[in-house]
């Protein structure tokens, strides 16, 4: 197993040098210390973390990890250009689908996979986002098996979460721990919003002349990722509507002011498709804006994602990404797939029952970690459930062998060991693509666990990148 | 600015102020009750009524301290608990988070976590102190609010939300003092009576402020008239229109339209310069407590009507 401080378990690499020194200099009660400190900075901001239908504390905190987690300047050079070309790949791939559909008469993915696909559109054919952009944030989840071993785990191209706690963890950090930055090493990461705010500006809608009006949608305080929601609205000086703050009118949307109508041009929305419109998604819904996408498609308001993304994160259209970069781009990936096995295609369905002991099965548009087997960890029992399960919905599983994921120093009550991490990084894409050097390091806080999942015990550390 | 923000901004002041203005209302039904002499129950009735809670509690229920710091204090289930004022205004505060400035964000959710974890046994044992922090609360929001939050239409739809509450609660207190006083003995009061008016002013931490407004004796009139008419004092129902009518006024300004609240606030800022303590005393300090709760409920409608809420 590689471990992310120590390799092999017995050096020190590189990048955690200074790190090191730290925890030696600090011992473990000052790291207690500054633990307590952080969390308590965290509960007085607010951010919370709500799991849907779960009990107990309604916002609770997703557990803090002092150590981070720490990249070398070149490990970043590689990342980064992986995760560029896959955003790419991905927005490429919508673009395609959703006009001609090329890769799919080339027969390089399955028009089955694509059309029969619930988060297929149909609504969307045809329509032209500006820029061609219908991701315009994209969160690849990597995991780490080796030295320079990177794997793309799944990517998440709708709506992806967590990125107030990449700057929060770092602003957390370095209020407690201010010393471990003095060398002035690590690549600051509070560009993001700005950053974010630049991207949405860029695909503002043709109706749009002079200065784009943005707006961040949620669906309201009692989503789980709200705090995010006002934490980025405010952070990029933007107003945060509710679905009943808009209205349409003249090919326009609006929202209510105190002064009476506003109008509002891009609409960065972090509330689901199917709520979105709903005249056009979801009739039975009393939520969204009635006739939203009507004006989406002529041209007057800009949806940041565009609906229809989700199928570019569909788990099973993720085997074909790899494909997917060398079809669009022409290029070699340069970050990896896990080997997948479809549980759709017979052969493959025949292999995964067989060794259900050793892989990891996953429903295809699950998320979360929930609905996933785990074979190392499972019981008999839960194996023949799942087995049952996945001989009576076979296109709804899909399996992969069980990971060594890397693992990083984490400080727990007994002292300091290793424990399972992941990472997530927010690529931003508009008329140019951009990517803030760091990103979300989830870990999994029980020993042994390999499920980072924030709704499963998982918490979250500072991701450094280092300066050249 | 969103509609629903001003609305959340207006009603979150408004919260806050009531928490407090519960707090004061206990306070001063703790004095009353202390008093030589004081009916112990009745005093508390009064104090549970003026807080509008008067349907928490039956004819034949006992209200003591004990029972009425828990409804006012902790009971979630009743609406016009400290605690759910404080649910409400936190409601509101998270529904406008971009629209906080973080301290007064942190001082809100601070004060209501702490409130969360307050037992029965804390409050029945130290009062006294338990009230104090409720205040320092809302002190505190203010402060945060006066210190970090920009002067825009924000700040104006925030400010006007806590001075009608603050001159509701100004009302309140008066009256929660009114209901004891029955029956009326006219100017023949007895010092029970007189105790009563100087525990109004120490339930508004206003016992130097007033002897430095008037000197002398704690008469009864000029404590009327230190709570309705000196324009000077924060909690002062004259001082409380004024600051609503500086907001609106700012706000009719930034938007460059009057609505009927504008009207309707300059019209009760003039009829209270106007007025003299004997007059309202001869019309009946009761009746004119209840118009102008009526008067401050207009308000608050027409107010949400003018912004589209």
């Amino acid at each position: 197993m590689f471990d992310e401080m120590t390799g092999d378990g017995h050096g020190l690499r590189a990048p955690y040098k200074d790190i090191a020194a730290w925890i030696e200099a600090s011992g473990l009660d000052t790291l207690h210390r500054h633990t307590a400190e952080a969390e308590a900075v965290f509960r007085r901001i607010g951010i919370t973390f709500a799991v849907y239908g779960e009990g107990g504390d309604p916002e609770r905190l997703i557990p803090f990890d002092l150590i981070p987690r720490v990249f070398a300047a070149d490990e970043w050079r590689r990342l980064e250009r992986g995760i560029r070309q896959r955003a790419l790949a991905l927005n490429a791939f919508l673009q395609d689908i959703y006009h001609r559909g090329e890769i799919l008469r080339a027969g390089i993915v399955p028009e089955r996979l694509v059309y029969r696909n619930a988060a297929f559109e149909p609504a969307m054919i045809g329509v032209d986002p500006p820029g061609r952009v219908y991701s315009h944030v994209v969160g690849i989840d990597i995991v780490r098996t080796g030295e320079r071993e990177f794997q793309v785990l799944e990517d998440n191209c709708r709506t992806p979460s967590g990125v107030s706690y990449m700057l929060e963890n770092r602003e957390t950090m370095m209020r407690t721990c201010p010393e471990l930055f003095r060398s002035g090493n690590v690549e600051p990461v509070d560009v993001y919003p700005e950053e974010l705010r630049r991207t949405l500006e860029e695909v503002a809608p043709p109706a749009c002349s002079g200065d784009p009006v943005i707006a961040l949608l949620t669906p309201g305080p009692f989503n789980s990722a709200y705090y995010e929601h006002s934490f980025l609205a405010d952070l990029m000086g933007i107003e945060l509507v509710e679905p009943q703050d808009l209205f349409v009118d003249e090919g326009l949307c609006w929202m209510r002011t105190t002064q009476g109508p506003q109008r509002v041009d891009v609409l960065y929305r972090r509330i689901d498709d199917a709520f979105l419109d709903p005249l056009s998604f979801r009739p039975d819904s009393m939520l969204g804006v009635p006739g939203l996408f009507d004006v989406y498609r002529a041209g007057g308001v800009t949806l940041c994602s565009a609906p229809g993304s989700g199928i570019a994160d569909d788990k099973e259209v993720y085997v074909y990404v790899p494909e997917m970069i060398r079809f669009y781009l022409g290029q070699e990936p340069i970050l990896q797939n896990v080997p997948t096995w479809r549980c759709s295609n017979d052969e493959e369905r025949a292999y995964v029952l067989e060794r259900l002991d050793e892989l990891v099965v996953k429903e295809v548009h699950g998320s979360g970690g929930y609905g996933m087997l785990i074979g190392p960890h499972s019981t008999a029992a839960e194996r023949a459930e799942f087995a049952e399960k996945i001989r009576r919905d076979p296109e709804t599983y899909i399996a992969q062998p069980t990971l060594e994921l890397s693992s990083s120093p984490s400080l727990g009550e007994a002292g300091i060991a290793g424990r399972h991490v992941d990472f997530r990084p927010y690529c931003l894409i508009g008329r140019t693509i951009r990517l803030v050097p760091g990103g979300l390091t989830r870990v999994a806080l029980r020993e042994g666990s390999l499920v980072v999942n924030s709704s499963q015990g998982g918490g979250v550390k500072d991701t450094w990148v280092l300066a050249e | 600015m969103l509609s629903r923000t001003a609305e959340s901004l207006f009603w979150m002041a408004r919260y806050i102020e009531r928490a407090e203005a519960t707090a004061r209302l206990i306070e001063m039904g703790r004095r009353m009750a202390m008093l030589p002499g004081a009916y112990g129950q009745e005093e508390w009735r009064s104090v549970v009524a003026a807080a509008g809670a008067g349907a928490a509690f039956g004819p034949d229920d006992r209200v003591g301290e004990a029972e009425v710091c828990r409804s006012l204090i902790l009971d979630e289930d009743n609406p016009s608990s400290i605690r759910a004022c404080l649910d409400r205004a936190r409601n509101n505060a998270r529904a406008v988070r971009t629209a906080l400035t973080a301290d007064m964000w942190e001082g809100l959710n601070e004060g209501w976590r702490w409130l969360g974890g307050v037992e029965a046994e804390t409050v029945r044992r130290d009062l006294p102190a338990t009230l104090d922090r409720i205040r320092s609360l809302s002190a505190l929001f203010r402060g945060a609010a006066q210190t970090s939050m920009l002067r825009g239409e924000r700040y104006d739809f925030l400010s006007a939300g806590a001075f009608l509450e603050r001159a509701d609660m100004t009302l309140r207190l008066l009256d929660a003092k009114y209901f004891v006083l029955l029956p009326e003995t006219g100017l023949l009061l007895d010092n029970r009576d007189r105790y009563r008016w100087i525990s109004l002013l120490h339930a508004t931490s206003a016992v130097r402020a007033f002897h430095y407004v008037y000197r002398g004796d704690f008469d009864p009139s000029k404590i009327a008239h230190f709570m309705i008419l000196n324009a000077e004092f924060p909690c002062s129902l004259a001082f409380c229109y004024g600051g609503l009518r500086a907001a609106l006024i700012r706000l009719a300004n930034r938007y460059g339209a009057r609505h009927d609240c504008h009207a309707t606030v300059e019209k009760a800022v003039r009829q209270l310069q106007d007025r003299e303590m004997d007059d309202i005393f001869d019309e009946g300090l009761h009746e004119f407590l209840l118009e102008t709760l009526r008067l401050n409920a207009q308000l608050s409608s027409e107010l949400s009507r003018a912004y589209h809420f």
